[in-house]
């Protein structure tokens, strides 16, 4: 049985069914004039065979074509993309499976944070009164290593409302080089957990290496298309309307070999995209299409993923605010975007300004992680334990995160009403009117047992001082500490052989 | 009458107008002339290039930084008064150069090589020509050798190096040795920025200084002056 992430039976939806319309219009409008400026060759010449009009353009820097994308061929480029994706696991019982019509949600980690923050709990004494002192937790950032990625994927194996995890921590130890970073990355997470494992390729070089290491892993090409261990992530399209040179050969490399990728498109509303909610949306997009197009042509059917990082410019600093409302709003429109067109859809939620742990991350987390929840995308990359935007990642922040998300899962469980339960209700009532009391209490029991019952927040402390820190701490230590399946010997040592560049501190046996 | 145009100069600093089609902050002001038909203006009557640029350009910069400050503006603000500012420099300077007045220096911008990132790269450039230098742009992705081929030709007082990626950030020390191989290193102050890089990290690859943003960097910039 795959994950069952969660369904939402009624998607919130911003935009009608008309208006979504109108964005796809524009967005159709955007690709033919003004199109897309394309720096890869072979990109523009495959447009061109299919229609597209390519022109160079004459400038000081590298070569660059203008595309201008007819609706025909990404018309041709929607029917040919699979309209359900899977995700594979070493385990079946981690398979994620995403029907592009479906409004189901998996929850996923994130991004690629270059600080790793530990946590450390010290005592203060009060100054003038030596007998009052408080424990407080303190934040100490430095630059994330291998070790920390591995011990992530090992909490996230435990956290249970986790349903994939793309690599959270950029790996940035001394023998870590452009070149073994890829396998090392990949290595660490598949050893450390058994759920669906993406990433972004830092060398396109080692594609090879790396699909060789999930064939390995899987037993076989053939099982490993049946069961695709990994996926990739890949930022094609700059913003506004420019296809990059270096990963639109990677996209294209990984479209030929098949792997499920996310076409992703993160612009800023305001800088590298109009303000306007409609703007953004029409050229996002336009982008994330141009991109899907490119894939159909390379290899039609291969599995392309709807992917929309869009976020809001601080006023202040034109950097990126995600605890902005209007994020929550873009990616809630992505979704049903992506659902318009049947696509699974990867989105974002859950990122944060804030640099620690502490009020304002949980308000702007909660917040977009709920509505955007609601709007019922399939892929949610909702954060866990990222902090600053996407550059600082903290563990005990994922597992706080983790309770948010039981509450929302349960929140969002479907409502019992029927025929028998009105019965039963009537017969409750009618039986508790009846008593000295009139209490209830006694109509809880079976109900706390079958799961019917929330439960209270894992974090409470019993005193009148708030211990959040320190028991969502406790809990991440405790589940630091817990076993994982890793890679078996034999598989492990075949890897070793045959894929070059793996660093032998990951070895395990 | 040349008093008015330098106020009206400052004032339209100030407002971030550039051209007489831009409207301004609290009313529209389109059609009136904006930043750039005032400083053709000025060179008309022939007010010396040292007055535009202080009491005019420079004076209404400052008010525009003081806003910002104080949270009164906010950065699409600031850089349309830079922008505007800058597009008026670009009119002076053949006027500069006859009259030997110096820009504040000549900055050269890059984005290094392997990293195609550049919304803070683009911003730094429009700030630091509004505030007075010449900025050369050399754009995303740009080879060691053609940065070091540029300042030993161009020879800029400042070289700024821009990388966001944990990996393109080891090209910053690349063009830092490559300088210094091509004997230029004394010749040019290395300043660097970008969400990958740190204090520590100028330190340890000889940068002379890293810069938060924009701002940080005219800070630097005048300490290094002085
Ligand atoms: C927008 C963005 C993109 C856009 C870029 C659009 C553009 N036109 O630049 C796109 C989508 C194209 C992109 C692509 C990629 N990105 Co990107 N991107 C970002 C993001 C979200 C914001 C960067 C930004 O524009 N910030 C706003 C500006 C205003 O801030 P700034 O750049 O920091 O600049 C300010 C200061 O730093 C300073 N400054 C900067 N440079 C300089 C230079 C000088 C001289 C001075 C004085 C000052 C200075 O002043 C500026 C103004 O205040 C960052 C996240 C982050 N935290 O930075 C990720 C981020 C940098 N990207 C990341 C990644 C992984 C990628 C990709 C590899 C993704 C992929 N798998 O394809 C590709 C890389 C492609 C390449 N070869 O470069 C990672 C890097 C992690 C790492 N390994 O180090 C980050 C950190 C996101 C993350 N946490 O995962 N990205």
């Amino acid at each position: 049985m795959p994950r069952e992430g969660i369904l939402i039976e009624k998607p919130y939806q911003r935009l009608s069914d008309g208006q979504i319309e109108l964005i796809h219009k524009t967005s159709l409008e955007i690709l033919e004039n003004p199109g897309i400026i394309c720096f890869n060759a072979e990109a523009a010449e495959l447009f061109s065979n299919k229609g597209a009009q390519v022109k160079s353009i004459q400038t000081d820097g590298p070569p660059c074509w203008h595309l201008s994308i007819p609706a025909k061929l990404v018309n041709e480029a929607l029917q040919s993309s699979p309209k359900t994706v899977v995700l594979g696991a070493r385990k079946e019982e981690n398979v994620l499976i995403m029907k592009g019509d479906e409004a189901r949600v998996f929850f996923i980690t994130g991004s690629e944070a270059n600080i790793w923050l530990d946590v450390d709990f010290q005592t203060y004494v009060r100054k003038g009164d030596s007998s009052r002192e408080v424990v407080l937790p303190e934040f100490l950032p430095r630059r994330g290593m291998l070790a920390d990625l591995c011990e992530s994927a090992r909490v996230s194996e435990h956290l249970e409302t986790l349903d994939g995890f793309i690599r959270n921590v950029n790996i940035q130890d001394k023998d870590i080089t452009e070149d073994n970073k890829d396998v090392n990355k990949y290595f660490a997470s598949l050893n450390n957990m058994t759920k669906h494992f993406m990433s972004g390729l830092t060398n396109p070089k080692r594609l090879d290496d790396v699909a060789r290491m999930a064939s390995i892993v899987v037993g076989g090409d053939e099982a490993l298309k049946k069961n695709p261990l990994i996926s990739f992530i890949t930022c094609l399209i700059k913003s506004p309307l420019q296809m990059v040179d270096d990963t639109t050969d990677t996209f294209m490399a990984i479209c030929r070999k098949g792997f499920p990728t996310v076409v992703s498109s993160s612009p800023q509303a305001g800088s590298s995209a109009p303000m306007k909610e409609d703007g953004i949306l029409s050229q996002i997009n336009a982008e994330v299409l141009a991109g899907i197009t490119l894939g159909q042509i390379v290899n039609p059917g291969c599995p392309t993923i709807y992917g929309s990082v869009p976020v809001r410019a601080r006023l202040d600093t034109l950097g990126d605010s995600y605890g902005a409302p209007e994020t929550a709003q873009y990616n809630v429109d992505c979704a049903q975007l992506a659902r318009f067109y049947k696509l699974p859809c990867y989105a974002t939620a859950g990122v944060c300004d804030a640099k620690t742990p502490g009020q304002q991350s949980t308000v702007e987390r909660l917040f977009s992680d709920i509505l955007v929840t609601l709007s019922g995308p399939q892929y949610l990359h909702c954060a866990y334990g990222l902090l600053d935007c996407n550059s600082v990642f903290c563990l005990l922040q994922a597992v706080l995160d983790d309770a948010h998300f039981q509450m929302l899962k349960f929140f969002l469980k479907p409502a019992i009403v029927n025929n028998e339960e009105a019965e039963k209700t009537l017969k409750q009532i009618r039986e508790v009117i009846e008593t000295p009391q009139k209490l209830y209490i006694k109509h809880m029991r079976p109900m706390i047992r079958s799961g019917r019952i929330s439960q209270s927040y894992p974090f409470e402390g019993n005193g009148d001082s708030d211990e959040v820190f320190h028991l969502a701490y406790e809990r991440m230590k405790e589940l630091a500490a817990r076993p994982v399946e890793h890679i078996d010997r034999e598989t492990t040592q075949k890897l070793y052989k045959e894929i070059p560049g793996l660093l032998p501190r990951l070895n395990v046996y | 009458m040349s008093e008015d145009i330098i106020a009206l100069l400052k004032e339209n600093v100030i407002q971030g107008r550039k051209t007489a089609e831009d409207e301004g902050i609290e009313d529209d002001l389109s059609g009136t002339p904006g930043v750039l038909e005032l400083t053709q203006q000025a060179l008309d009557q022939k007010i010396p290039t040292g007055r535009i640029i202080s009491e005019g350009l420079t004076a209404g910069m400052e008010v525009v930084g003081e806003k910002f400050a104080n949270k009164e503006y906010f950065i699409p603000d600031m850089l349309a008064s830079a922008e505007a500012v800058g597009a008026a420099m670009d009119i002076l300077k053949p006027y500069l150069e006859a009259s030997q007045t110096q820009a504040r220096g000549k900055f050269a911008i890059a984005t290094v090589k392997g990293d195609i990132h550049d919304i803070g790269k683009n911003i730094v450039a429009i700030l630091l020509k509004g505030a007075g230098f010449q900025v050369d742009d050399l754009g995303i992705d740009v080879p060691t050798e053609k940065i070091v081929e540029f300042v030993k030709e161009e020879k800029p007082d400042y070289l700024g190096l821009s990388a966001l990626l944990t990996t393109t950030m080891l090209a910053m020390k690349e063009v830092i040795d490559a300088l210094a191989t091509h004997g230029v290193r004394d010749q040019v102050k290395v300043l660097i920025g970008g969400a990958a890089v740190s204090e520590d990290y100028a330190r340890e690859i000889g940068a002379d200084a890293y810069c938060v943003d924009g701002f940080d960097a005219i800070r630097v910039l005048e300490s290094l002056r002085s």
